[in-house]
């Protein structure tokens, strides 16, 4: 199958750091695909050189396309109505603006909104319309960032730790949402909990010191506790949690 | 009492003067981050573009219709500068911060000189309608019908800012963008218009500003937009910036506290208090009244 999603020779330098030194992958047009690595080694750099968001000051080089289409100097805003869903690392609502406002902004002209889709993932964004997202704990702002994205159709959706510093029992729900997103919609994860990785994920790409390190079937990774110490720099009972 | 009632109207005039420059300051910052010292030519166009279209252009005059006629006309050149300054010399600099002083800066500067060069630079009598000139018996005071037009114009325009940034999807836009204008732009919202529609509404608030602040004054001069810009910064500061409702706050401080110190102590002595308490707000709450947040 051809991947939705391929990165070849991707180098990234903000400030004079050189993050990305030559990232490749591809990302298969089904399932989740996970960004693997310690911090530090360019997982979100990724996710942010595809979508279009390194900052002015760096310097993005190399090849990333959707399909046929390459996405190097596109405008963000241009990616995301192309069917780049992005949903980024600490959710990013807008904390003064209501959960109805924050929906209301994803909507796109010319579409219709997927409204029923969105709320029967997620009901209690239905019930919760009125309230700041900056009041919301942050499992519920995961789940407002997740639906924002989910009002559109999207050919590949872009996730960065969403189950970070949540709760678990708020884990397993952000992860079952996102496998149930999965069946429909091929998308790329970087997440550092093994369990939900262990979950979700098909295929595995790992990055050590801004180059992919390993790339392959995902559960083999984890079956292989050297290799995730050596590459994740986390022991055998992380990964069978 | 009368006297008290006086200063405070007057000061509030003064409040409204501020207020309508620096509202679209605080927008343009909170959502483009841009700070854009050209914002007082805008004003000056204004004001330059009222007084010659109350003496020029047909159907304008400097009485009843008329009037509104000018003032209308004034608004619509500033918004026009307002627009074609963030096209051309704005757009191609975001995100590089010291070309955009370098750029705001002449332009206000190189703005002055072509008013200057064009009209002389000697303050002119500024066309205003007959009643403006009179005054208005309140709890004992004779205050100025000029001073109370500019706050009735406040009033409206911030109630119609208000509404628009609550009631409209470009208002939700702006309010979004000044929280997180990348989040936005990750959202599929081109946010390049809202910075134009940000400049728009500045450059028109300002502009408007400028044809009252000629009422206000009786005199039209290159130098205007340029002192009172300065005072506007201060408001935002203050007020926060991004939030229309903190400028609103803050011009009443700015205005009363100008008024009040300079009537009770010695002339000049309110401005040093202006910036005296800027000081005080940069250290104890330096996000000022009300942060960066689009306050709808």
């Amino acid at each position: 199958m051809e991947p939705i999603l391929s990165v070849e020779d991707l180098s990234v330098r903000i400030s004079g750091l050189h993050i990305l030194q030559g990232v490749s992958f591809a990302v298969a047009p089904t399932g989740v695909t996970v960004l693997l690595g310690r911090n530090g080694v360019g997982k979100t750099t990724t996710l942010r050189a595809i979508v279009g968001l390194t900052p002015p000051a760096g310097e993005v080089r190399g090849t990333i396309r959707m399909g046929a289409q390459s996405l190097l100097a596109r405008p963000t805003h241009r990616l995301v109505r192309g069917g780049l869903g992005y949903v980024p690392e600490d959710r990013c609502v807008f904390a003064g603006l209501t959960v109805a406002e924050n929906l209301r902004l994803a909507e796109r002209r010319g579409t219709t909104p997927a409204y029923d889709k969105v709320f029967a993932l997620f009901p209690e964004l239905d019930r919760r319309g009125r309230q700041r997202a900056g009041s919301l704990s942050g499992g519920q702002q995961q789940m407002l960032a997740i639906g924002r994205v989910l009002l559109n159709d999207n050919r590949l959706l872009l996730v960065d730790e969403p189950t970070k510093g949540l709760a678990p029992k708020v884990v397993t729900e952000v992860a079952e949402v996102l496998e149930r997103v999965a069946e429909s919609v091929p998308v790329l994860l970087v997440e550092q909990n093994l369990a939900v990785v262990r979950r979700l994920a098909k295929d595995a790409v790992v990055l050590a010191a801004g180059k992919v390190a390993w790339t392959g079937d995902a559960r083999e990774l984890l079956l292989e506790t050297a290799l995730t110490k050596s590459l994740l720099g986390v022991g055998s009972a992380e990964v069978s949690h | 009492m009368g006297t008290v009632i006086l200063l405070a109207l007057t000061g509030l005039g003064l409040a409204a003067l501020y207020f309508l420059v620096a509202s679209g300051l605080s927008l343009v910052f909170g959502l483009a981050d841009v700070l854009n010292f050209a914002h007082g030519l805008f004003l000056g166009v204004g004001a330059y573009g009222t007084w010659w279209a109350a003496g020029n252009l047909p159907g304008a005059g400097p009485d009843g219709f008329g009037f509104v006629v000018a003032v209308a006309f004034g608004v619509a050149a500033g918004t026009l500068v307002a627009v074609l300054v963030e096209l051309v010399l704005i757009r191609p600099l975001y995100s590089r911060t010291i070309e955009q002083v370098l750029v705001t800066v002449g332009l206000s500067l190189a703005g002055v000189a072509l008013l200057q060069a064009t009209w002389g630079a000697d303050a002119r009598p500024f066309p205003r309608p007959d009643w403006t000139r009179q005054v208005t018996g309140i709890l004992g005071a004779q205050v100025p019908n000029g001073g109370l037009l500019l706050i009735i114009a406040a009033v409206l325009v911030l109630g119609a800012i208000l509404a628009f940034l609550r009631w409209t999807r470009y208002g939700l836009v702006i309010r979004a963008g000044v929280e997180n204008r990348e989040m936005v732009t990750a959202l599929g919202i081109d946010v390049r218009k809202a910075f134009t529609l940000v400049f728009a509404i500045g450059g028109a608030a300002a502009a408007l500003a400028g044809a009252l602040g000629g009422v206000y004054f009786g005199t039209v001069s290159p130098g205007q937009g340029g002192s009172l810009l300065i005072f506007a910064f201060i408001v935002v500061v203050i007020g926060g910036m991004g939030s229309v409702v903190g400028s609103a706050y803050a011009a009443v401080v700015v205005g009363l506290v100008q008024q009040f110190v300079n009537y009770y102590g010695t002339s000049g002595l309110g401005d040093i208090c202006v910036v005296g308490l800027l000081a005080v707000v940069l250290l104890l709450r330096p996000q000022g009244i009300a942060g960066k947040v689009a306050t709808a």
